[in-house]
C-alpha cells in the first residue's frame, strides 16, 4: 500500500481516536475538547475577525524575522566564506549556537527595548539567522572548482562571481536554510509572544488559558498547527519542483 | 582538540559585551566582570540552591524520558522500513511546530508544577532523538547484517557487536541535540506556570527589572548549555571519526 | 609573430617539499594551428593549460599571447575543462548565452549568436533542457558551445572527451575539427589518448614524466580537411607507434618503474 495513503490513515485515525475519547468523556472537556469542537471554534473566530489583529501582528513579525534572517544570513555566510580565518574562529559558535537557550535572552531584550514587537522579532531572527548562515556556507563550500575556473575564464569579478555562479550553485542549500529560517521564525516569535507580550497569536493562547477559555485556546493552537504544517508542506513541494531540474533524470 | 580558537572566540565575545556595556550603560546592561561577580554571589546564596535543584531535577527527568522514549520510537521505525517512511514526515512536522503552543495542553493534562516541566522538556527532546535514532538504524550497512548471518551470530551478539556500534554515532548526535532541546524545553516550561526554578527566577527578575540578576542567570545558562554541548560534540566527533 | 609563446616556463607548487610540476618548457604556436599534448599521468598537462590560460602564473619564464604577456586570463581565450562545467541551474540555451550576457550584449544579438552555436553543436532539440537531463557528451557540447559563442582566438581543451566512450570520442573529434575549420582559432588539446592526438593535430607535443617537458614535437602532416577516417591509413599507424615509443618509457617512469 502506498506510503502516503497509510500516513493519512494514521493521522486521520489518531485525530478520530482523540475525537471519540473526548466525546465519550474518557478525556474530560476541561482538559481537551474534541477536535471537531476545536475546528468549529476556529471557524467562528476566523469568520468573526475577532483575532485578525493578533494574527496579522504575529504573521508580520514572523515575516520580518524570516526576511531579515535570509538577507543577513546569506550576506554573512557569503562574507565568512571569503574570510576563512574569521570562519575558523567562529566555528565553535556555529557548533554550540543551537544548544544555548535563546529564550533566556528574551527578558534581557525586553528590559532593554521594552515590551513592543522588537524583542519577539529579535528572538525569531536570532534563531533563524544562524541556520541560514550555516547552510549558505555549506552550499558555497560545495561549488566545484571547475565552475570557479570557468568564472575566471569569463573574466568575472568577485561580486559577479558570487551572484552569477556561487550563489546560484548553492541555491538548493540556501533553500534548506530558508526552510529552517521559516520554522525557527515561527518558533521564536510565537514562543516569545507566549512568554510575555501584549498581542499576537501566542498572547491570545496564553490569555485564553489563563481565563479557562478552552474553545478559544484550542482553536488558536489548532490554527498555529495548521498554519505551520501548511507552510512547511508548501515549501517542501516548492523545493522539490526547483530541484527536479537539477537532479539526474 | 584545538583550544586556541574557542578561547579566542570567548575572548572576543567578552570584549564585545564590555564594549556594548560601555556604549549602553547601567540602564540596560552590566559589565562582564560585574556579572561574573554577581553570579558567584548567587551561587553562594543558600536561597538560590533550591531553584537550581528544581531545574536540574526537572531537566534530568525530562532528558531521561526523552532518551528512553526517543529510542523506543526511533529504533523500531528505523528497522521497519515501511513504518519509518510513513512516520518520518510526521516526526519532521512535529519537530517544526512551535512546541510552546502545546504547553497549555500539557499544563491542563499534568497540572502546574514539576510533572508539567518534565513533560515539556521530554517532548522537546523526544523528537530529535527519535529522528536521529531512526536514521541511525536505517543506515546500518546491510552488508554488515549479511556478514553476521553468514557467521551465524546469535541475536545478542549481532546487536552488541554490530548493530549498536554501527548506529551509535548517529544516536549520540541525536542525544546531543535532544539534550540541548530538553534543556530549552525545561527552561521554557519554568518561564511560565512555575513558582520555582531558574526559568521562573529569570521571569521574576524581568518583572522586577533586575538587570544584574537577568544577566547572571543568562550567563549561567549559556555557559552550562554551551559547555555540555561542547563536550558532547567532542564525543560525537570522536565516534564519527572512528566509524 | 607566433600566436602563443612560452619561454622557459616552469611551475613549482610551494610547500614543505616543493613540487616541481612543469618545465622548463618552450613552445610556440602559430595562428590557427591545431596542437595536441600527450603525456603520462601526472606529467603536468593540466598545469600547462592553467599557465597558458592565465589561471596560474609560471614560477619562472613567461607566457605571451598575441605578443602580450599573460597576466590573469586574457581576452580572446576559451577553455573547455575535463570536468563538467555546465551550470546546472540554467537551461542549455542560458548556459550558452552566459558569457555574452555577462558582457552586456543586446538580447537580439545574444539570441542570434546562441541560436547559431546551438545549431552548430547539434543541440537544437535540447535548447530548453537542463544539463541534468543530458548525457555527459551533450554536456560537454554545451560547454564547447558556450566557449564558441564568444569567438575566442585561442581554445584550450583539457581532456574534454575523457568521460566518453570510444565511439563518441571519435565523433566528437570530428566535431572539434569542424569547429576548428569554421572558426580558424588556434587550438591546444590535452589528451591521454595517442589516437586522438595523432588524428586531430597538426603537431603533437609528447610530454615527459613530471616535471613535464616536451620530449619531441611531431608534425603530423595531415591536410586541413581531415576527419576520423584517417585512423585507417598507414601513416596514422606509424605516427601513433612513434608517439608510443617516446611515451612508453615516460609512462613507466611516471608509474614508478624504469
Amino acid at each position: 500500500m502506498k506510503v502516503s495513503l497509510v500516513r493519512w490513515m494514521v493521522i486521520v485515525g489518531a485525530v478520530g481516536l482523540l475525537e471519540i475519547l473526548c466525546r465519550l468523556g474518557v478525556i474530560p472537556n476541561f482538559t481537551v475538547i474534541p477536535p471537531s469542537a476545536m475546528a468549529q471554534s476556529l471557524w467562528k473566530i476566523l469568520a468573526s475577525g475577532k483575532f485578525s489583529h493578533d494574527i496579522a501582528a504575529t504573521l508580520v513579525n514572523v515575516g520580518i524575522a524570516i526576511v531579515s534572517a535570509m538577507i543577513a544570513g546569506v550576506a554573512l555566510g557569503t562574507a565568512l566564506h571569503g574570510w576563512p580565518a574569521a570562519r575558523r574562529t567562529l566555528d565553535p559558535l556555529f557548533a554550540t549556537y543551537y544548544a544555548v537557550p535563546m529564550y533566556a535572552f528574551y527578558p534581557l531584550l525586553i528590559v532593554i527595548f521594552g515590551l513592543g514587537d522588537f524583542p519577539q522579532v529579535a528572538i525569531g531572527f536570532l534563531l533563524a539567522v544562524m541556520a541560514v548562515i550555516i547552510n549558505t556556507l555549506n552550499g558555497l563550500d560545495r561549488v566545484p572548482a571547475v565552475l570557479l575556473k570557468t568564472a575566471r575564464v569569463h573574466g568575472l569579478g568577485f561580486i559577479q562571481e558570487a551572484f552569477h555562479i556561487r550563489l546560484p550553485y548553492a541555491a538548493p542549500y540556501v533553500f534548506t536554510g530558508f526552510k529552517l529560517a521559516v520554522a525557527y521564525s515561527f518558533i521564536g516569535v510565537i514562543g516569545a509572544e507566549f512568554i510575555t507580550s501584549s498581542r499576537g497569536i501566542g498572547y491570545e493562547i496564553s490569555f485564553a488559558y489563563n481565563n479557562f477559555d478552552n474553545p478559544v485556546m484550542y482553536a488558536m493552537i489548532l490554527f498555529i498547527l495548521l498554519l505551520v504544517i501548511t507552510v512547511n508542506m508548501s515549501l517542501h513541494a516548492w523545493e522539490k519542483r526547483l530541484l527536479s531540474r537539477r537532479r539526474r533524470a | 582538540m584545538k583550544w586556541r580558537d574557542p578561547l579566542i572566540l570567548v575572548f572576543l565575545i567578552f570584549v564585545l559585551w564590555e564594549a556594548l556595556y560601555l556604549l549602553v550603560g547601567d540602564v540596560a546592561l552590566r559589565s562582564p566582570a560585574t556579572t561574573v561577580h554577581n553570579l558567584g554571589n548567587l551561587l553562594n546564596d543558600p536561597r538560590f540552591l533550591p531553584h537550581i535543584n528544581e531545574t536540574a531535577i526537572a531537566f534530568a527527568q525530562g532528558f531521561a524520558i526523552a532518551v528512553v522514549v526517543g529510542l523506543l520510537i526511533g529504533v523500531p521505525l528505523g528497522a521497519a522500513r515501511f513504518a519509518g517512511e510513513v512516520a518520518e514526515p510526521i516526526l519532521v512536522a512535529i519537530y517544526s511546530i512551535p512546541k510552546v503552543t502545546l504547553y497549555p495542553v500539557i499544563l491542563l493534562v499534568f497540572g502546574i508544577g514539576m510533572p508539567a516541566k518534565v513533560a515539556f522538556g521530554a517532548i522537546h527532546g523526544i523528537v530529535p532523538i527519535s529522528i536521529f535514532a531512526m536514521n541511525a538504524v536505517r543506515n546500518i550497512n546491510p552488508t554488515h547484517l549479511r556478514t553476521a548471518r553468514a557467521m551465524r551470530m546469535s541475536w545478542l551478539a549481532l546487536t552488541l557487536k554490530i548493530l549498536i556500534p554501527a548506529a551509535l554515532p548517529e544516536i549520540v548526535s541525536g542525544i546531543r541535540v535532544g539534550f540541548s532541546l530538553a534543556l530549552i524545553g525545561t527552561l521554557l516550561g519554568e518561564m511560565f506556570g512555575s513558582q520555582r526554578g531558574l526559568g521562573h527566577l529569570l521571569m521574576q527578575a524581568m518583572s522586577l527589572h533586575n538587570i544584574e540578576r537577568i544577566l547572571a542567570l543568562t550567563l549561567l545558562l549559556v555557559v552550562f548549555a554551551a559547555g555540555v554541548n561542547a563536550l558532547l560534540l567532542a564525543l560525537d566527533r570522536r565516534l564519527h571519526a572512528r566509524a | 609573430m607566433s600566436h602563443v609563446a612560452l619561454r622557459g616556463v616552469t611551475r613549482v607548487y610551494p610547500g614543505k617539499t616543493p613540487v616541481h610540476a612543469l618545465g622548463p618548457l618552450d613552445l610556440e604556436l602559430a595562428q590557427g594551428e591545431f596542437f595536441a599534448v600527450v603525456g603520462p599521468s601526472g606529467c603536468g598537462k593540466s598545469t600547462l593549460l592553467d599557465v597558458m590560460a592565465g589561471l596560474a602564473s609560471p614560477s619562472s619564464g613567461e607566457v605571451r599571447f598575441e605578443g602580450k604577456k599573460v597576466d590573469g586570463v586574457p581576452d580572446g581565450i576559451g577553455v573547455v575543462f575535463q570536468e563538467d562545467a555546465s551550470f546546472p541551474w540554467l537551461t542549455v540555451h542560458d548556459n550558452i548565452a552566459f558569457g555574452l550576457r555577462r558582457r552586456g550584449a543586446a538580447e537580439a544579438e545574444v539570441a542570434a549568436q546562441v541560436g547559431y552555436a546551438i545549431e552548430f553543436m547539434g543541440l537544437k532539440e535540447f535548447a530548453h533542457a537542463y544539463p541534468a537531463q543530458l548525457s555527459g557528451g551533450m554536456r560537454q557540447r554545451v560547454c564547447i558551445a558556450r566557449t564558441l559563442v564568444l569567438k575566442p582566438r585561442l581554445i584550450l581543451l583539457d581532456e574534454p572527451f575523457g568521460a566518453l566512450d570510444q565511439q563518441t570520442r571519435l565523433l566528437m573529434g570530428d566535431e572539434l575539427l569542424r569547429l576548428w575549420r569554421e572558426t580558424g582559432a588556434t587550438i591546444l588539446l590535452i589528451t591521454h589518448s595517442l589516437d586522438e592526438a595523432a588524428m586531430l593535430a597538426d603537431r603533437v607535443g609528447v610530454m615527459s614524466a613530471r616535471p613535464g617537458r616536451f620530449l619531441e614535437l611531431i608534425a603530423t602532416g595531415w591536410p586541413r580537411s581531415r576527419d576520423s577516417t584517417i585512423v585507417a591509413s598507414e601513416s596514422f599507424g606509424r605516427l601513433t607507434s612513434r608517439i608510443w615509443t617516446l611515451l612508453r618509457g615516460e609512462s613507466l617512469r611516471a608509474m614508478g618503474h624504469g
